[in-house]
């Protein structure tokens, strides 16, 4: 088959198995996940073909696998949508289908498979577990599976069909189908467990932040669209296109149409990669079970973001030799902070899932900076490493809970945060591969030298950033580098080194195998990832292989942008925080007894609560935007314009008319028209009755009144005719 | 055969007519004999719109399948219908929902035979005005379709109908009032009732008209028009019926409501006011333009404001007819200019978008109606943690929902981003301000799905059988299944709908 047929095929087998578990066989919970993963499998083969294809493709850049059919018309023209694989679509396509896989796999033992039900278990809490009773008799506490496991790889297929979509879309509207089928799934997933409130809390919170960057990213798209007539990436990005949009003026003076529109979709990705000011739903989106956390906010969904700036790099960069770098400085900054922003917040957090959470934003942060300054290679080169490592920490991470819940179990203590990392220590001896792989996963985060992928990548970006003269962006990633290493060897020495510090640490118990092999893999892959881009003037290592990443992936935009040469500054500042950072959070954190403080909140002081509470961010938002917002709904639209206003003023129009026909009743109606009718009709009975009198029946009567008629008559007959003359 | 495809359209038009005649005539005390006699009577048009839409020629100009025949022949108004690619996806529209609303109100247990034939006259008198080609047969019609919905408010309604059926019944009559008077004077100027008579010469009639000025006059008539259809879309300030209507009738009652007696108003814009007065349509569609953002921003606001389930969701149609609007306001203002292209984007977007809302809000409603038909109530707060109680009703309100939210992937999408694509050039403050609304309607659906379905299992429905039966199954799954149809491809709806448009506003 060739290539373009089978790029269109890639997302469909999780939609069938999708659409087939939640139909058939969610009763059947080894169909349902067999079903999933062999379909997942389907589409990662055929994402290896077309990967192996691409690479082998010589020119791909210039000849990307493509085809497209017309999807709807628009007046005379028609809207087309495609499939496109392309240098930058075949390395994030790579990763994707690599990490999906790992994450399926990883699923089934995560949710207890094979275990029997549990007692108290319903629909919509995470299990609780189940007792058990072995051939000699005795009564065991054991895992109990997860009431809803069908439905859950119903929805990660949903979510796999998603991102595969916008992988392979070739243009900006399928890429933004797949963006919000995975907002979709990000929320179901999130409140996967919907009976905590703390988890339909943060689906919602979830989906509404990210919305609001999607509502922007919509206009972008209409913005290109009605601009270009076109939103296929080959057509758009071209250079006649682009300096078209770059010579438009836009709505807002002193933008061009192209600044406006990188904007727009600029927005999208704050949004949906959780930059700073929308970072506020990533932390709470750990709510989620484990996977949901590796899988879509950090390795894939929130990656995307990224993937959108970096795929619409040509149009972000447009006008840059017009001076106007007002879209790009922008981005520099949000990345920049929120990689500090967020790395801050990370040194307070005690739960070792919302640690992750704070560094895969600050993590994001680096590639869009990245991207702000231009480093288009490094972004992507960043954006696949982080992929490997930070699924496998999250990975890990419920690897870790996993096996403290195990101890929970065994104690019976179920008030005990199995997340919290100051109630674990020492777990290397009971969960030795979960250790080795979060320790590779850590050292690569921390961009540990030579060994890890991370180290490449993000001393690529800060070569980048050094090299193009971009110092305060340089000072600001540095910093945030070292807190980064601080931090994870934090978590690393909290959680595994030492003693343990609780009954339950101590009573852990290693991952099964379908959790572990997945984080073997991964951990391949946060190593060996960075091989692919070690730069050519790297002293030593340098040249031993080739520089593939840049090339291949450079290639994209036409001409792989210059490598920048090789300086020893961001070197040695890339190592030295990396080892000053491990160095010193192994220092601190390696003899805390149980129930003792943070050694770093007693330092911080109360700068330590503000991190804590994450700079106050949520009740910040919900003092100024939720609550306000809510009042305006409820109170003002609802109850003042609608029931008060404007209803008021048809219960006026109504009363109006009601009290005009009274009107007219007592004023018009009764006295004139009534009071005629009945003058007419009264008086005559009036007349009647007085005239009555007269006629009494009585014939003495008659003769009287007739002979003073006649007399009457007669005088009067006399009278006119003596007047006479 | 002969017969039935030269009277395609009065045979559509009429059989419900005679299906409710027929139902008078069964024995009232049979309702199940009554319900499937109702049912399948309403799938008789249903077949021949399809009918009709299989031999309808897209590329023909004009209407097709026109009928003539004299009817006042001495105020010069005819029986004529016609269909083009505006009004035959209505059509199909109507016809699809009737049998689904029909099979909904199964579960009436009172008067049956009366509410049954109120909905196929109510049907006929919507097809009526999607399929008329002379003012006064539309007129006509506008009119009949009132009476049995006034009814069925007012007799299966819940506790406020009384209230609610005359507000709705006394809004829309006095926003026809000025239609009325408007059309007569349209027949006593150009002589004749007949549109397409009408669309030649009305436009272009250059004279002065009893003493005014042409314009004044047209400028006048224009209103009233525009009046009477912005009541019944409804367009803010005038959607204060729509919540109180919606939320006291019967399921099948807002199902139609919201499926497709909003469209008859969004209809009249298409139909009248934009060909019969380009003019004035243009110089004035900021102001449409403006209320078309008010409803939807306000729309959303009000409708996350809501604690009564039915009641958001009624406001929720507010906020997605007021993209209908924007578009046909887009439309109106750039038609004939050098932005035609983006006019017919947003007219495509209009149109598409009033299937789409029939689809999805019908689906809402039934959802509520199927929730309250069970727990006899419709209070937010009473809700919450249904999901493990009815899994399956769960799913389908969160699909629905989505719909209804605009997701990628069903219909509602592609409706909605024509008309924001289509608009977004002519009117980009307008739109921007109306992405507020696009953001709130994430917030109110949410909000819906969150108050019914999360949160640890309901205690208090425990022992009630909330889970949705098969038959309700089946009253939903035809419009899930379009609705995820035209998201994947909309092409088929498309090419029809943009045929005509840009003949009419290219």
């Amino acid at each position: 088959m060739p290539l373009e047929a089978l790029l269109w095929l890639i997302p469909l087998p999780p939609l069938v198995a999708f659409f087939v578990i939640l139909l058939f066989t969610r009763s059947n919970r080894k169909l349902s996940h067999a079903l999933a993963i062999g379909l997942l499998a389907v589409s990662w083969l055929m994402a290896m073909i077309v990967f192996a294809g691409a690479v082998r493709t010589d020119g791909l850049a210039e000849h990307p696998i493509q085809s497209s059919i017309p999807w709807f018309p628009t007046g005379s023209t028609v809207f087309s949508v495609g499939a496109l694989i392309d240098p930058l679509g075949a390395v994030t396509l790579f990763f994707v289908a690599w990490t999906l896989l790992a994450i399926f796999v990883y699923s089934v033992g995560y949710h207890n498979f094979g275990q029997p039900n549990g007692e108290h278990d319903t629909p919509g809490l995470p299990p609780h577990g189940a007792h058990s009773r072995d051939a000699s008799g005795h009564e065991h506490s054991v895992p109990s599976v997860e009431p809803l496991y069908s439905r859950f790889f119903a929805f990660i297929s949903l979510f796999a069909f998603g991102m595969l979509l916008l992988v392979v879309s070739d243009n900006l509207l399928t890429l933004f189908v797949g963006w919000e089928v995975m907002g979709l799934c990000s929320y179901l997933l999130i409140g996967f467990w919907y009976g905590k409130d703390s988890a339909k809390r943060a689906a919602v919170k979830a989906f509404l932040t990210t919305r609001v960057g999607d509502v922007f990213m919509l206009l972008g798209l209409a913005t290109l669209y009605a601009q270009t007539g076109t939103l296929s990436y080959r057509t758009l990005f071209s250079h006649e296109v682009l300096a078209r949009l770059v010579e438009t003026p836009s709505y807002i003076p002193g933008l061009s149409m192209a600044a406006l529109a990188g904007l727009f979709l600029f927005m999208g990705t704050v949004g949906k990669s959780a930059q700073w000011p929308l970072h506020v739903w990533l932390p709470d989106a750990m709510e989620g079970p484990t996977p949901v956390s590796a899988l879509i906010h950090a390795a894939t969904m929130v990656s995307a973001g990224v993937y959108l700036i970096v795929r619409c790099f040509p149009l972000l960069t447009a006008g840059l030799e017009h001076g106007s770098s007002f879209t790009l400085g922008l981005i520099a900054f949000i990345g920049a902070f929120s990689a500090l922003f967020a790395a801050t917040i990370a040194l307070a957090q005690n739960d070792i899932k919302r640690v992750l959470a704070y560094s895969t934003i600050s993590q994001l942060g680096y590639m869009v900076a990245a991207v702000g300054i231009g480093a288009y290679v490094a972004a992507a080169f960043h954006l696949l490493t982080h992929a490997f490592f930070k699924a496998l920490l999250f990975l890990g991470s419920g690897s870790v809970i996993h096996g403290v819940e195990h101890g929970v179990l065994h104690t019976g203590n179920h008030q005990l945060d199995a997340q919290d990392m100051f109630k674990m220590g020492g777990l290397r001896r009971r969960m030795p591969i979960t250790f080795a792989t979060f320790l590779i996963g850590g050292l690569a985060l921390s961009g540990f030298p030579l060994i890890t992928a991370g180290f490449w990548s993000k001393d690529e970006i800060l070569a980048d950033a050094f090299g193009h003269g971009h110092l305060i962006v340089f000072i600001t990633l540095a910093l945030s580098a070292l807190l980064t290493a601080f931090y994870t060897a934090r978590q690393i020495t909290l959680t595994f080194l030492g003693e343990p510090r609780t009954e339950e640490a101590r009573h852990a118990h290693e991952s099964v195998w379908t959790m572990t092999a997945p984080l073997v893999l991964l951990s391949v892959f946060a190593i060996a990832a960075g091989w692919v881009g070690i730069p050519e003037h790297f002293p030593g290592l340098g040249g031993l292989l080739p520089n593939w990443f840049h090339e291949f992936v450079g290639s994209t935009l036409g001409e792989a942008p210059e490598a920048v040469p090789f300086s020893a500054v961001p070197l040695l500042t890339s190592i030295g925080v990396a080892l000053t950072g491990l160095g010193l959070g192994w220092l601190v954190y390696r003899r805390i007894p149980a129930g003792a403080p943070d050694p770093v909140a007693r330092a911080l002081g109360p700068l330590h609560t503000l991190l804590k509470n994450k700079y106050y961010f949520d009740e910040f938002y919900d003092l100024i935007l939720v609550r306000p917002l809510r009042w305006f709904g409820e109170t003002f639209v609802y109850q003042w314009v609608d029931r008060g206003l404007i209803d008021g003023i048809l219960h006026g129009i109504g009363r109006l008319a009601a009290g005009l026909g009274f009107f007219f009743r007592r004023a018009i109606d009764l006295p004139v028209i009534n009071g005629f009718g009945d003058l007419v009709g009264e008086g005559t009975k009036r007349a009647g009755r007085s005239l009555r009198v007269l006629q009494t029946g009585r014939v003495q009567q008659y003769l009287l009144i007739g002979l003073i008629n006649v007399a009457v008559v007669g005088a009067l007959l006399f009278y006119l005719s003596a007047l006479r003359p | 055969m002969d017969f039935i495809t030269s009277h395609l359209l009065s045979l559509i038009l009429f059989t419900p007519t005679v299906a409710a005649a027929l139902l008078i005539l069964l024995p009232r005390a049979q309702p199940k004999l009554l319900r499937w006699v109702a049912l399948l009577a309403s799938l008789v048009p249903l077949a021949l719109s399809l009918v009709a839409w299989m031999r309808f020629d897209m590329f023909a100009g004009g209407f097709q399948f026109e009928e003539l025949a004299g009817w006042y022949t001495s105020i010069g108004s005819n029986y004529h219908l016609g269909v083009d690619g505006l009004s035959l996806p209505m059509v199909l529209l109507t016809t699809l929902l009737t049998p689904l609303c029909i099979l909904a109100a199964f579960s009436i247990q009172e008067r049956v035979r009366v509410f049954l034939a109120l909905f196929l006259l109510l049907e006929t008198g919507m097809l009526g005005v999607f399929l008329s080609l002379d003012l006064l047969l539309f007129f006509v019609f506008w009119e009949v379709g009132l009476v049995p919905m006034y009814f069925l408010i007012n007799q299966w309604g819940s506790k406020n109908r009384d209230y609610a059926s005359l507000k709705f019944l006394i809004y829309t009559m006095g926003g026809s009032l000025g239609l009325l008077l408007a059309i007569q004077m349209l027949r006593l100027v150009v002589g004749t009732f007949d549109l397409p008579v009408l669309y030649e010469r009305w436009p272009s009639l250059n004279q002065s008209l009893f003493g005014l000025p042409i314009g004044t006059v047209k400028t006048i008539a224009f209103w009233a028009f525009t009046i009477a259809f912005a009541i019944k879309v409804p367009v803010w300030p005038f959607h204060t019926w729509l919540p109180d209507a919606h939320t006291e009738a019967p399921t099948a009652g807002s199902m139609i409501l919201a499926g497709v007696l909003l469209k008859l108003g969004a209809y009249g814009f298409l139909r009248l006011v934009l060909p019969l007065f380009p003019a004035q349509a243009q110089a004035f569609a900021w102001v449409l333009a403006l209320l078309a953002v008010a409803a939807i921003v306000f729309g959303a606001f009000a409708s996350w404001g809501q604690s009564d389930f039915k009641r958001l969701v009624a406001y929720s149609s507010v906020n997605h007819m007021g993209f209908v609007v924007l578009g046909i306001a887009a439309a109106a203002w750039a038609r004939g200019t050098a932005s035609a292209a983006d006019a017919v984007i947003a007219m495509n977007g209009a149109v598409l978008q009033m299937f789409n809302h029939g689809l999805s809000a019908a689906g809402m409603f039934f959802l509520v109606g199927v929730l309250y038909e069970r727990t006899h109530t419709r209070e937010l707060n009473d809700f919450g943690g249904l999901f493990p109680l009815a899994p399956i009703y769960g799913g389908i309100l969160i699909f629905t929902s989505m719909g209804s939210l605009g997701l990628p992937g069903l219909g509602g999408f592609v409706s909605e981003f024509l008309v924001v694509r289509g608009s977004w050039p002519i009117f980009p403050l307008f739109t921007a301000v109306a992405m507020l609304g696009l953001l709130l309607t994430g917030a109110y659906v949410l909000k819906a799905i969150q108050k019914v379905l999360h949160g640890a299992v309901n205690t208090r429905w425990k022992e009630t059988a909330l889970e949705i039966a098969p038959r309700e199954v089946i009253a939903i799954a035809p419009l899930m299944l379009l609705m995820l149809v035209i998201g994947i491809w909309p092409a088929w709806l498309l090419n029809v709908i943009n045929a005509a448009v840009s003949r009419l506003f290219g």
